[in-house]
């Protein structure tokens, strides 16, 4: 079967237009998630230095700054692996049923 | 940094250079050192290696579909590391770390805004470019759109950010050079022009991903190693480290607290777009997602290379500390003259290098020297090899040929235009040798972020976008944030040298204004156009959604 009649296909069918919506919403909520994350971390330290420079215990050396910062590192790792894990699995598992009922 | 610390004044200025800095430009004015056999020794074997690798390319490098995607035959894990080496630049490794070394938390604030970028391509982006492009990010955008107008405006935007790149890229391989191996400026940019040529000429994308691959295994290798054995000295104990870095610092307990790198918050989001969607606009990057066969494959790449870049990061801020607690109760070996107060011998990037000697001896110090070199050279290739594709395919033949052109016509096109390019670079490298070039990388995020991304992002997500909309948006992001860099602070008063106050732009970054600029105009454009022509092209959105989210017709140029 040509391309063409298989995007007509899909086209027509709302299982594909409900997926789409479905994993976009997915990939704004991450995100937004991600924006928060950083955008949060860096007007912190803009607007109150003191308390990223707060000590982790009394008689400690280390600022709860440097958890944080490395929690915004591990983070951003940890949010990608999520989505990516989900997407090759799940999703693409729905859009292959999508296409192969178009390709029929 | 050598020199920028005594200029940079205001917390703007600083954070603007300290952002060019770790992508991999400024390295300042370096003093020649003693020639470094050994580190001289240790790139040969390198560049032989690379070499060998590009003469098996060449044997697969046939055709257009090679020279710009390797075939699309590079796994997601290959290709996550070739992003990762992309990436880790030579002063992001040299540049983070002497920011650590130089006041602490600072770095790691500078690096977070580095990695941040990663989580959005692979949630907007990643999976669409891979089923709607071919060899370059125009494809995406051209896809429904008028290829004349869209094609040329792409081309411009991916020219104009290689050519920043490069500049800052040639003219820190030339300060490296004196400062690793000991050796003339002019040299070092010759060789970079000439190895990098030889790559990208023969060996196309095979062998520039390869080399990539190569060296960013390296560098995250040699940086495990500083950083383990760092952590070795504390009984891996962060506290125990912290609190000797404290005790010998000069800055004492300030070092473990935010200092003046972000103090006005509309610098602080500016730059933080500017890093986090620039790095979606660059089109070196933006290429490499056309060299894996599938969507999964390209979502696994950008997995792997958040995950490197991220893990490197984290290394690169414990180097920064070992640099502290090593060097700096030995005085005489890593000081100029022996004095605390001169600053290290080499500059303040030079803290990695230094550690390396005192951790691995002088073998493990000319490792890490010519990897550091190796990372320039690498990174060159990517940069020319994208701004050949922009020429060959999109200028040549797309635009100027309608299409109408062979493989073999157009491989020959790119690789004349990777010798101009190389011609260019070394030239550049050479004009601007004596000038500040922090801000260049700067100004390539910001054409990126205010040119390329709202293009991108708009034509593939955007079903009312025209061709008319996202060539006037993106021109009008290209020249506000060209126009707002050179106007800010960072260029106009610590670059050009203007008296203090006169910059017409306060801010670190254009983005927040030019990025909005562009997105705004993209829509207005849009909205008013209603030529036959935009009708076209609105009717076709649901064939590319349906190619973008699917991967229905998408190019076999993969597929081989």
């Amino acid at each position: 079967m040509k391309d063409e009649d298989i995007v007509e296909r899909i086209q027509k069918n709302p299982k594909f237009f409900e997926f789409v919506r479905m994993r976009n919403n997915y990939s704004y909520v991450l995100s937004a998630m991600m924006l928060i994350a950083y955008f949060g971390y860096i007007l912190l330290i803009a607007f109150d230095k003191q308390l990223l420079a707060t000590k982790m215990a009394a008689g400690a050396t280390m600022s709860v700054g440097i958890p944080m910062g490395v929690g915004v590192l591990v983070f951003t790792i940890v949010i990608t692996a999520i989505y990516v894990r989900r997407a090759n699995s799940e999703f693409d598992a729905i859009k292959d049923e999508i296409v192969k009922e178009a390709s029929k | 940094m050598i020199k920028a610390k005594h200029i940079l004044g205001g917390i703007a200025a600083l954070l603007v250079a300290g952002a060019a800095l770790a992508a991999g430009a400024d390295l300042g004015q370096a003093q020649k050192q003693d020639t470094n056999w050994t580190a001289i020794v240790m790139f040969a074997i390198f560049v032989g290696i690379t070499l060998w690798i590009t003469k098996w390319a060449a044997t697969k490098t046939k055709t257009a579909a090679d020279f710009y995607t390797a075939g699309g035959g590079i796994t997601g894990f290959q290709n996550g590391l070739a992003i990762a080496g992309d990436y880790m630049s030579a002063a992001s490794f040299l540049g983070i770390s002497g920011l650590v070394f130089g006041s602490g938390f600072d770095g790691l604030i500078f690096s977070i805004g580095w990695l941040v970028g990663w989580p959005v391509i692979t949630f907007l982006m990643a999976e669409r470019l891979r089923n709607l492009g071919k060899f370059t990010f125009a494809d995406v955008a051209g896809y429904r759109f008028d290829p004349g107008p869209i094609r040329s405006f792409a081309a411009c935007g991916s020219l104009v950010v290689v050519a920043f790149y490069l500049i800052a890229q040639m003219v820190g391989a030339g300060q490296l050079i004196k400062l690793l191996f000991g050796l003339d400026y002019l040299y070092a940019v010759m060789l970079v022009g000439i190895i990098m040529m030889t790559y990208v000429l023969f060996g196309g994308m095979t062998a520039t991903t390869w080399v990539q691959i190569i060296k960013a295994c390296m560098l995250l290798a040699g940086a495990t190693f500083m950083a383990l054995a760092v952590m070795f000295q504390f009984g891996f104990s962060p506290e125990a480290m912290f609190t000797k870095a404290v005790e010998v610092h000069s800055k004492h307990d300030a070092i473990m607290s935010p200092g003046a790198l972000i103090n006005d918050p509309i610098s602080a989001i500016s730059v933080g777009m500017a890093l986090m969607f620039g790095t979606a606009g660059l089109p070196h990057i933006l290429m490499r997602f056309f060299t894996v066969p599938s969507a999964k494959e390209a979502r696994k790449s950008v997995a792997w290379a958040t995950t490197w870049i991220g893990y490197f990061y984290i290394l690169t801020f414990i180097i920064g500390f070992g640099a502290i607690t090593n060097l700096i109760p030995n005085p005489a070996d890593y000081f100029v003259g022996g004095d605390l107060a001169k600053g290290l011998k080499g500059g303040g990037n030079m803290a990695a290098v230094h550690l390396a000697k005192a951790v691995g001896g002088d073998m493990f110090m000319g490792f890490i020297s010519a990897v550091a070199f190796a990372t320039i050279l690498a990174v060159v290739a990517g940069l020319t090899l994208s701004g050949a594709s922009a020429v060959s395919h999109d200028l040549y033949a797309s635009v100027w040929r309608h299409g109408n052109v062979d493989s073999a016509t157009e491989l020959r096109v790119s690789r004349i235009t990777t010798v101009c390019l190389g011609i260019f670079a070394v030239a550049l490298g050479v004009v601007f040798e004596k000038q500040n070039v922090a801000f260049m990388v700067m100004l390539a995020f910001a054409v990126a972020c205010s040119a390329n991304f709202p293009v991108l992002f708009m034509s593939v997500l955007w079903k009312d976008c025209t061709t008319k909309g996202a060539v006037a948006g993106g021109t009008v992001g290209l020249i506000s944030s060209v126009a707002l860099t050179v106007l800010s602070p960072a260029v106009w008063e610590a670059s050009f040298g203007n008296p203090k106050g006169s910059a017409l732009f306060p801010y670190a970054s254009s983005a927040i204004f030019s990025m909005t600029a562009a997105f705004l105009v993209i829509y207005i454009v849009s909205k008013l156009d209603n030529s036959a022509q935009a009708k076209k092209e609105r009717a076709l959105f649901p064939a590319q959604l349906i190619r973008s989210e699917t991967g229905v017709g998408s190019s076999s140029a993969s597929g081989h």
